[in-house]
């Protein structure tokens, strides 16, 4: 095709569920593309000499050489191509905010709009699985060294799979029952389904990595015990994974959740499958979601789904300040999500039997810009009230356990116990640890705790290769 | 990491007692701290006190009562039966040095809890003197254990079946506190929410420092979801990772009686449709 008509190629859309449909179940939102569809907008790639969009992408997928594959119609091929640099093409065309990555920096996008790099990488991870012809890249010769990988998340899957196939023995240390940490205890069904994450470890495990669950690093073995069992260095890729609450009176309540339990309840448990799974959850009726992020986002969708008649969100600034990403926002507001703006709670009203019955606000106005560089919420002075609730999810952000810190000497921290760790190479104050992801930076996202991974697992590379 | 059903022994009418095969938790664990199993795929994470362990056969022992579908599903295991998943040793260890003399108090199935910590506190050269209770003469359990590990025991009923007839509470002040016939440094208590709160109302009023052991909701039980948090001294606190022990004049009963009745109504519901699937013949 001439380059005038790819051109006039407009931005292929993605089917998605009716939001009156889904609002009420836990599958998938977005459908994704057809091959059809993909070979269409993989065209309105124009192969730029010096791609930007690589430059946006913290693995640096090569993202003009897979999608002159996909235009081709050779979908294998460019999965393959894919995974030469990142191990979970399925997870990040699902969830990296390609708004703010690659596709801010395709230059599609000044004059129209970007290429769908995101929905191509979804596409063709997906389609490699359902032909069920998913590739093992070439493993090097094996040298002997072992590495422990604490934490399944994405930080620590990425290690994993880069180390193993240099050759390394390589084992993940999981404290929950399943690997993939936040992919799974946190991101809802209806944006990551779990058999993709499943699918993904799997592909790692092909490769080699061997995964134990259920192991506590710093209660079952510290890190130096680590070392003392023979592993040549360690990465701690242990997430962000402390509820924050706002400690306002009534946060005890029955019914008041932090979004980590709420979460970990439906997502991880499967508490949206009561009975048939064992642990329950709360199915209020007038859900108050506390935040404005990502986590809050997932949070009042899965109350929607839970059978809510009204699911209100409450975020202390304004729209513009919500850190959550646009499409999740406009994807909530379609499913009904109510958004109460420059609202703070300041209390929690409880019944005589200890249940949340009611959330006192204040109304607040933008102020002058704080350290954030966000204009500073201030309350408005009588403009308190109340509102009916059932169901609270605090969803304000989390903070770093301390398990492992708290149990390997000599490992230094920031005043907010998160990991100090260098920012090429993840080396911490420790010989032979390494940290990356939110364990390092605090809560961030899938793609920036990957793109850490990698350049630990370079780095740890040739810390044992030169011991 | 899964586990295999070494011994099961029933105690009561509903506790049971089961030896697991865990050598990485037998070796690190420590009196007071718990584990965290989940029986099958749709399973709930269970946590459950260690009662004993042995490091050197590498086994685990959790002793549970049957109190809804997942305790009943455990109870209907065997010997050879592999659990799916086993997490631990958790929470943080009960301190335990010597400081004179420590009342081990245990009330029902917190008996077995109460049990590692009586042995740690007599191994560290305490006088140990322990009182545990139960309804009726049937529902005590370890008392030969409980006996081999004090220096003085005491076992009450509520109904008088057997030994003293009253509250583990009334036992403890009108044997020792009110007589003054051995001052009690310390004590330790476990057991039922109202029994724990009714202890330490008596304790409170002699001044006697006390640790309750809580057995809050949880789910993760590593600090990740906060289910677990409890008001101890005006903080919140999460039972997971900053107990399970806190000193007893401090916890916020009340609150921790309402937070145990969360799922209750879902509990029952859960536990019915078990036996109705048990009694067609079709599994849960």
């Amino acid at each position: 095709m001439e380059m005038k008509e790819r051109l006039k190629i407009p931005r292929q859309p993605m089917p998605e569920q009716d939001p009156q449909v889904r609002k009420r179940n836990f599958d998938e939102v977005p459908l994704g593309y057809t091959p059809e569809t993909a070979k269409t907008e993989a065209l309105r790639c124009i192969q730029c000499k010096k791609p930007e969009c690589v430059e946006g992408c913290p693995v640096e997928v090569d993202i003009p050489g897979f999608i002159a594959l996909v235009a081709e119609g050779k979908f294998i091929e460019a999965a393959k191509k894919i995974k030469t640099t990142n191990a979970l093409p399925a997870v990040c065309g699902r969830v990296c905010p390609q708004e703010v990555q690659c596709e801010v920096k395709c230059v599609r996008g000044k004059k129209s709009e970007p290429v769908a790099i995101g929905r191509l990488e979804r596409f063709v991870a997906d389609y490699e699985r359902a032909a069920g012809e998913v590739s093992i890249p070439k493993i090097e010769k094996k040298t002997g060294k072992r590495i422990a990988v604490v934490g399944s998340g994405p930080a620590g899957l990425t290690v994993a799979g880069d180390l193993v196939q240099l050759g390394h023995d390589v084992t993940i240390f999981e404290a929950l029952h399943a690997p993939g940490g936040v992919l799974v205890y946190g991101i809802p069904e209806f944006r990551l389904p779990k058999a993709i994450v499943a699918a993904e470890v799997d592909y790692l495990k092909k490769l080699g990595v061997k995964i134990e669950t259920s192991h506590v690093i710093g209660k079952v073995a510290t890190v130096d015990e680590l070392f003392a069992e023979g592993f040549d260095a360690v990465f701690l890729g242990t997430g962000a994974g402390l509820p924050s609450f706002m400690n306002i009176p009534g946060e005890n309540l029955n019914g008041v959740y932090s979004a980590n339990e709420y979460l970990t309840r439906s997502n991880l448990m499967k508490a949206y499958k009561f009975p048939e799974y064992d642990t329950p959850i709360v199915r209020g009726k007038n859900v108050a979601v506390i935040g404005g992020g990502n986590v809050a986002m997932d949070s009042a969708r899965t109350a929607m789904r839970l059978g809510a008649d009204h699911v209100y969100l409450v975020y202390r600034r304004s729209r513009q300040e919500m850190p959550a990403r646009i499409e999740e926002i406009h994807h909530a507001e379609e499913e009904g999500i109510e958004l109460h703006l420059l609202t703070n709670p300041i209390r929690y009203i409880g019944n005589d039997k200890g249940w949340v019955t009611g959330i006192e606000c204040l109304q607040m106005e933008l102020g002058e810009p704080d350290e954030s560089g966000r204009r500073r919420p201030v309350p408005i002075k009588g403009s308190e009230f109340i509102k009916e609730v059932d169901t609270v999810v605090v969803a304000i952000g989390a903070g770093s356990n301390p398990l492992v810190q708290s149990t390997t000497p000599g490992l230094k921290t920031n005043k907010w116990n998160y990991i100090v760790a260098d920012e090429e190479t993840g080396q911490t104050s420790r010989e032979g640890v390494f940290a990356g992801g939110d364990i390092v930076t605090g809560s961030a996202t899938v793609i920036l705790a990957m793109g850490a991974g990698r350049k630990a697992a370079r780095a740890i590379h040739s810390y044992v290769m030169s011991k | 990491m899964s586990s295999k059903i070494l011994e099961k022994q029933q105690l009561s009418e509903n506790v049971f007692k089961l030896v697991l095969d865990a050598p990485k938790i037998a070796k690190k664990r420590k009196a007071g701290q718990f584990v965290v199993l989940r029986i099958h795929e749709e399973g709930e994470r269970i946590p459950l006190t260690i009662a004993d362990a042995d490091p050197v056969k590498g086994t685990v022992t959790i002793i549970f009562q049957v109190v809804g579908k997942s305790t009943a599903h455990l109870s209907e295991l065997s010997k050879g039966d592999i659990l799916l998943d086993l997490v631990g040793p958790l929470g943080q260890p009960t301190h335990v040095e010597k400081i004179g003399t420590v009342a081990c108090v245990g009330g029902g199935v917190g008996v077995a809890p109460v049990f590692p910590i009586t042995q740690a506190m007599k191994n560290a050269g305490n006088y140990v003197i322990s009182i545990i209770g139960a309804r009726n003469k049937d529902l005590i359990i370890m008392e030969d254990e409980m006996k081999s590990v004090s220096d003085e025991i005491i076992v009450t009923t509520d109904d008088g079946s057997y030994g003293y007839h009253g509250f583990v509470s009334q036992a403890l002040e009108e044997k020792y506190l009110l007589t003054g016939t051995k001052k009690i440094d310390m004590v330790v208590a476990i057991g039922p929410v109202p029994m724990m709160r009714a202890l330490c109302d008596v304790t409170k009023k002699y001044n006697v420092p006390t640790v309750v052991s809580l057995n809050s909701i949880m789910v993760d039980a590593t600090g990740m979801c906060g289910a677990c948090r409890v008001s101890v001294g005006g903080k919140t606190r999460f039972v997971c990772v900053d107990g399970p022990e806190f000193d007893g004049h401090q916890v916020d009963f009340k609150e921790l009686i309402d937070r145990q009745r969360i799922y209750l109504d879902d509990e029952k519901r859960c536990y019915d449709h078990y036996c109705s699937c048990k009694q067609q013949g079709k599994g849960a």
